[in-house]
């Protein structure tokens, strides 16, 4: 079902853990629908983010697509982190699932979140950057009978 | 296992007994011809289906004409259902059944509402058990149908069927019980518990898969579930699945047998899993009632964390086991009975259904445990829900 990539991200994930006094801390998804990511970001004066280190509760895919996330944007500025997108994760974790696309979107929302979080306590505004919604939202289920 | 497997998913399929292969192996070959055929080779495998019925209605106390083969625990399911929604449905409009059933009867009834009948789905309390005032309470006078599960497939909980059967039996409604998990592991008579009709799947039992039998009392007026054939008393059409109703016969023989020895041992195998978790895993939740209970099912709920994460750790670790979660199910919500039972989306996520078989051992439940000790403080690491739990008691 899982791609090697995936097994192998979620069986040794990356950057697992938290940063105490980050820069920027973004929590998705909903515990009801079996995702929550929360990204943590520390980010220098020159907007490169130094670290990056997550906590998951979610399946394979969900800790799979965070832990990906987490190396993608560890050393890139500000801006080129806000072109990780939930495409660019799952490439890199060469595919996933149908059912286990919501996951990379949230890795996306998470990286947004911490970098929101990043911009409000800096009182800055990244261009680009939208708030995030909190909640990927349900989708929709195949009627059936 | 032979191949280092150490399979605790017994709830969704067994292996099949060697002695049940055994048995079904020459109705592939020399004894291949079709039971309607007029020549003796015919005749024989005529008689070797009558004798498989004859040995299945016998285990549950009735007449061989009331057993009517189908592919399955599904079928058997939807045939009870539809038909008997057809043929009663001129007297009422009206189907009792309960939140926890298995789909196969869930989604049935729910085809039924559009067709204009009316489905009364039953709470259950947080073991899991129907409460059979409010069954009662639930019975109009159009009310044609009862559908209750004998035992529930994800929790394990044992319904009070003798009850249910007598208050049926008292309306004048008729009884329909899905067995496919109690059937030989708990003692069943369909006389005594007033059931009219029951759905058994063969490869539960150690038997093959795509044969089982609906039990039909008979009076009851059903339909014909497929026109052709004069088969099954011309309400099943199809040659017979000859192998398969020799296998599931010789399966339920064999575990009738054993019954009560293989049941004790999984019992025993149960009790110590149970008591090792609540005893070394903080935060776990037995789910499904504790004494009413199905011998080899084991249901936790692990706070904080998710059910796919823990079974594909488990895999990797060589353990079979199920989940409820929702990433295990194809949707975003996680399994009905878990909702029923009163549990939180997030709870519900996080279970884990172990299902002990004949073929498990105290040192299987052992490793078992230990791994899963490691495999839940892992997740919980990684969770920020557990992270931050812990904060806020800190």
């Amino acid at each position: 079902m899982y791609s090697e990539k995936v097994m192998d991200h979620f069986q040794n994930p990356r950057n697992v853990g938290e940063i105490e006094h980050a820069s920027g801390v973004g929590t998705v998804g909903n515990a009801k629908c079996g995702d929550i990511m929360r990204m943590y970001l520390d980010i220098d004066e020159n907007r490169v983010i130094k670290d990056c280190k997550f906590k998951t509760f979610g399946c394979g895919a969900a800790v799979a697509t965070s832990s990906m996330a987490t190396e993608l944007v560890m050393g890139k500025t500000v801006d080129e982190a806000l072109l990780v997108t939930n495409k660019a994760v799952m490439e890199a974790l060469d595919g996933l699932p149908p059912v286990k696309v919501h996951c990379s979107l949230l890795a996306e929302e998470a990286i947004h979140a911490a970098l929101w979080d990043y911009a409000g306590r800096q009182g800055i505004t990244i261009d680009g950057l939208e708030r995030p919604k909190n909640d990927i939202g349900e989708e929709e289920v195949e009627e059936e009978y | 296992m032979e191949d280092n497997v150490i399979y605790m998913d017994n709830a969704a399929t067994t292996p099949l007994r060697k002695q049940v292969l055994e048995a079904m192996l020459p109705y592939f070959t020399e004894k291949f011809a079709n039971p309607s055929g007029i020549y003796r080779k015919a005749a024989e495998c005529r008689q070797d289906v009558a004798r498989a019925r004859e040995l299945l209605a016998d285990s549950i106390h009735t007449a061989a004409e009331n057993i009517y083969f189908t592919a399955g625990g599904s079928e058997s399911d939807n045939w009870a259902i539809k038909a008997a929604a057809e043929a009663y449905g001129s007297q009422g409009r009206h189907i009792i059944t309960t939140k926890i059933e298995h789909h196969a009867v869930l989604h049935t009834c729910g085809y039924l509402e559009k067709q204009g009948f009316e489905v009364t789905y039953l709470d259950v309390d947080e073991n899991g058990l129907v409460d059979v005032g409010q069954l009662e309470a639930a019975i109009r006078p159009d009310t044609i149908l009862i559908s209750v599960m004998f035992a529930n497939n994800e929790i394990g909980t044992i319904e009070p069927v003798e009850k249910i059967g007598q208050i049926a039996r008292k309306h004048g409604v008729l009884f329909h019980t899905d067995a496919v998990q109690a059937y030989t592991q708990v003692p069943i008579d369909v006389e005594e518990m007033n059931i009219d009709m029951m759905s058994v799947s063969g490869h539960k039992i150690y038997g093959p898969k795509g044969i089982g039998f609906l039990y039909i009392r008979k009076g009851v007026k059903i339909r014909s579930f497929l026109h052709g054939g004069a088969q099954e008393r011309h309400r099943r059409a199809g040659t017979e699945n000859v192998a398969g109703i020799i296998g599931l016969a010789r399966a339920a023989q064999l575990a009738l047998l054993d019954r009560e020895e293989r049941t004790a041992r999984e019992c025993k195998i149960r009790d110590h899993i149970i008591e090792r978790i609540e005893r070394e895993i903080p935060f776990a939740i037995l789910n499904g009632d504790r004494t009413k209970r199905l011998p080899g099912n084991v249901n936790f709920s692990f706070q904080y964390i998710e059910g796919e994460s823990m079974l594909i750790l488990l895999d990797g670790r060589g353990i079979c086991a199920s989940s409820g979660s929702a990433c295990t199910s194809g949707s975003l919500d996680p399994s009905h009975v878990l909702l029923a039972i009163g549990l939180a989306h997030e709870t519900a996520h996080g279970s884990l259904r172990i299902t002990l078989g004949m073929h498990n051992t105290m040192e299987e439940a052992d490793y078992l445990v230990d791994n899963l000790k490691e495999i839940v403080a892992r997740l919980r690491d990684m969770s920020p829900l557990y992270a931050d739990m812990v904060k806020k008691v800190s």
